[in-house]
């Protein structure tokens, strides 16, 4: 087939069963853009932002495990698209974004709208190409849903000059993806297998360390198969929420900087950790030489140089967690015990007595821990939640009942404040029978406010609920905590009317400070069904807790904050 | 503070356009040293050899293996003490020194005089990077104007 390179990337991202792609258009993508409007396979949503394009992809991508795919311009269409691709790259998230480029007679030129959009991305993607010539075109674009999907995902940026995309070459999209250098290993070594089944059987105190590859990898299911046959207590990573049930009983909870006491306290006793697609992430482990001290350490990932790279691996596994519980399982079933841990599970349900997560209903103000808990009361399994970056990031995972994986999506790696709202937006195009709600602050809804016009022209109606403190939360509560409440340039008194926002986009806004408004808002957003703003005046002063400060032991928490 | 060791590290990757990059902006990007960095395509074949000298803690060294592995377009990574290990270093001499020492000398480390001008020579030695360490020394009684080094190269033994 003799088409244009244009239409070769609208016939591979039908090829590719693409159903939306999330875009802004520009003068070095405009061949593509022409073609989008001749074609009626896929949608095309319009963001208001390029950096919300990509994040909407993400979330796109993050509530169906499909491959999500961004499209924007060239020079500053793109730059504003790196936040995201950085973000995708932190939390190996599958994604396409295709840019155009100036013509390549004009690359090196300083051209108008040209950067060096490859030398940009290239550390925030896993790959990335530049387009030459039309004739590699179908073969670039197989590779990069090929290399976003497979392996530890990722995102792939595709650049198009603009003359590639209107030369005329052959398309044939027909041919498997073959390179010769990349071929992520998926099955786990079978004799590391055995030796990992034998020191789980042999443990006293064993602790499976659940992250985000478990969700990447659809492998829930398998965790809560191997964990309720094990009977092995489990804490996962903020990456990880949704994994086992809220109420599942051998769920601990989150573990790190604000994880609960309980969790933080097993793995500081735990004698075997059980790392199944964890990172050892700097805000799960805190201080390294104190981490997990000890234990022996089975690490399953299917990313290689993230085993040993800062906590040594006992037990390395290389593969696919869900090939590898496949594997692990029958193992499992024959050689473990679960009935030998329960002075175990009376050590955690102890340190669970002792220092529950919890918050104090204090005066009239809202508690923001409140707001969470009672969204998941009226809409629980209803929901999928999507956060922005700071305190009610941390609420969130800390007290929203999850009770399955890709029901949460919140950007972990790089915390991108202006995230959560398009990223809600993905999700709802993705699941559109579930409430879609994004948990925000008054700090990050701004960043990417303008999405609320997105939200009305495509029907996306995201629930934003501001968990409004008149604060950048997180930075004033380091500040009070560590800069000897010096508050430098978070005081955040100075707002916009937020009702009078919503409304102006065609949306609906609700100010709320009581928790029967809180129930009547919520309520009636859903019901209206179109986008909302439900700003909720919160206690000013809140602190996320616990804690465990910055390069600080898992075991040496801050459980409470005493105003002197 | 854990020891850092030296160590050459080859790594075969497909010849195109944005490998290097990818390659420096890694090492870069994380932290890790290069000493020395050399390229060049691998005689018939689709493949360019990179050989990196760079020095780092155990667990570094093992992390830039890992990395380097990571790129796409990294078909191998070898990183092992067991190697033939050389480098070339070429040498700009005023004439007014004595070109029969100068000739004994390089002749000591692999080397000969290259060429001759009106005002300078040039010569040339290819040895074991320490080796050409002391030859850079030894010649600095000829008042050497211009240096230049290839970095290393290395192939497994």
């Amino acid at each position: 087939m003799q088409i244009s390179g244009a239409q070769m990337v609208i016939e591979a991202l039908i090829a590719e069963e693409v159903e939306v792609v999330f875009g802004y258009p520009g003068g070095a993508i405009m061949n593509v853009y022409d073609e989008i409007y001749k074609q009626r396979s896929f949608q095309h949503i319009l963001t208001r932002h390029e950096q919300a394009a990509v994040h909407a992809a993400e979330g796109y991508s993050k509530a169906t495990g499909k491959v999500g795919v961004a499209m924007i311009t060239s020079g500053p269409g793109f730059t504003n698209g790196v936040t995201g691709l950085a973000d995708a790259y932190m939390d190996s998230i599958p994604l396409v974004l295709i840019s155009g480029q100036v013509p390549m007679s004009l690359i090196g030129t300083d051209a108008f709208q040209e950067i060096d959009a490859v030398g940009i991305s290239r550390p925030c993607t896993k790959h990335n190409y530049l387009v030459t010539d039309a004739a590699d075109l179908p073969r670039i674009l197989k590779e990069a849903f090929y290399i976003a999907r497979t392996g530890r995902p990722g995102p792939v940026h595709v650049d198009i000059p603009k003359d590639v995309t209107a030369q005329i070459a052959t398309f044939d999209y027909s041919k498997e993806v073959e390179l010769e250098t990349y071929k992520p290993t998926t099955k786990g070594n079978t004799r590391q297998i055995k030796k990992a089944i034998e020191a789980i059987a042999h443990a006293k105190r064993p602790l499976l360390y659940l992250g985000g590859g478990i969700i990447n990898a659809n492998a829930a299911e398998l965790v809560r198969e191997f964990s309720r046959m094990t009977q092995i207590p489990a804490v996962e990573t903020f990456m990880a929420r949704g994994t086992l049930r809220y109420d599942d009983p051998l769920l601990i909870s989150m573990l790190g900087m604000h994880g609960s006491y309980a969790a933080n306290m097993a793995m500081s006793e735990t004698d075997l950790v059980i790392g199944l697609g964890a990172r050892f992430d700097d805000r799960v482990t805190g201080k390294l030489s104190e981490f997990a001290k000890n234990a022996q350490i089975i690490h399953v990932d299917i990313d290689p140089a993230s085993i040993s790279k800062l906590v040594n691996a006992h037990f390395p596994i290389v593969g696919d967690v869900k090939n590898v519980l496949e594997q692990m399982i029958p193992l499992a079933k024959e050689q473990v015990d679960p009935k030998r841990y329960e002075s175990w599970h009376n050590t955690i349900a102890n340190f669970n007595k002792l220092h529950p997560l919890s918050y104090t209903e204090e005066g009239d103000r809202l508690k923001p821990q409140w707001v969470i808990e009672r969204i998941g009361q009226l809409l629980g399994d209803d929901a999928n939640i999507s956060t922005d970056v700071g305190q009610h990031q941390m609420w969130s995972a800390q007290f929203y009942p999850f009770t399955r994986p890709r029901q949460w999506v919140s950007s972990g790696g790089l915390g991108t404040m202006g995230f959560g709202f398009p990223a809600a937006l993905g999700v709802k195009r993705a699941d559109m029978e579930r409430v879609s709600i994004n948990i925000t602050g008054d700090g990050s809804i701004l960043m990417n406010i303008q999405e609320l016009m997105t939200a009305v022209e495509y029907k996306l109606p995201v629930i934003n609920v501001i968990l409004n403190n008149n604060f950048l939360g997180m930075v004033r509560q380091w500040q009070t905590l560590f800069y000897d409440k010096r508050h430098s340039s978070t005081d955040l008194s100075m707002q916009p009317d937020f009702v009078k926002l919503a409304d102006a986009f065609g949306g609906v806004g609700y100010r709320v400070t009581t928790k029967e408004e809180f129930d009547a808002a919520l309520k009636d957003a859903v019901e209206k069904n179109v986008v909302a703003i439900i700003d909720v005046v919160v206690n000013r002063f809140e602190n996320v807790l616990p804690m465990v400060p910055a390069g600080g032991s898992l075991f040496n928490m801050m459980l409470e904050y005493k105003e002197k | 503070m854990e020891q850092t060791e030296r160590r050459v590290i080859s790594v075969i990757v497909m010849n195109e356009a944005s490998v290097l990059s990818r390659i420096a902006g890694l090492f870069s990007g994380r932290g890790y040293n290069i000493e020395s960095l050399t390229v060049a395509p691998i005689p018939e074949s689709k493949y360019s050899r990179i050989t990196i000298v760079t020095s780092g803690s155990v667990r570094v060294i093992e992390q830039i293996t890992k990395q380097l592995h990571k790129l796409i377009p990294v078909l191998r990574v070898y990183e092992h003490a067991d190697l033939v290990e050389k480098e070339m270093a070429m040498v700009k001499i005023p004439m007014s020194e004595s070109m029969g020492d100068i000739e004994a000398l390089t002749h000591a480390y692999n080397g000969r005089i290259v060429n001759v001008g009106s005002d300078t020579m040039i010569v040339m030695v290819a040895d074991e990077p320490m080796r050409v360490n002391h030859f850079l020394e030894a010649i600095k009684r000829f008042h050497p104007k211009e240096i230049v080094r290839s970095g290393s190269v290395a192939l497994e033994r």
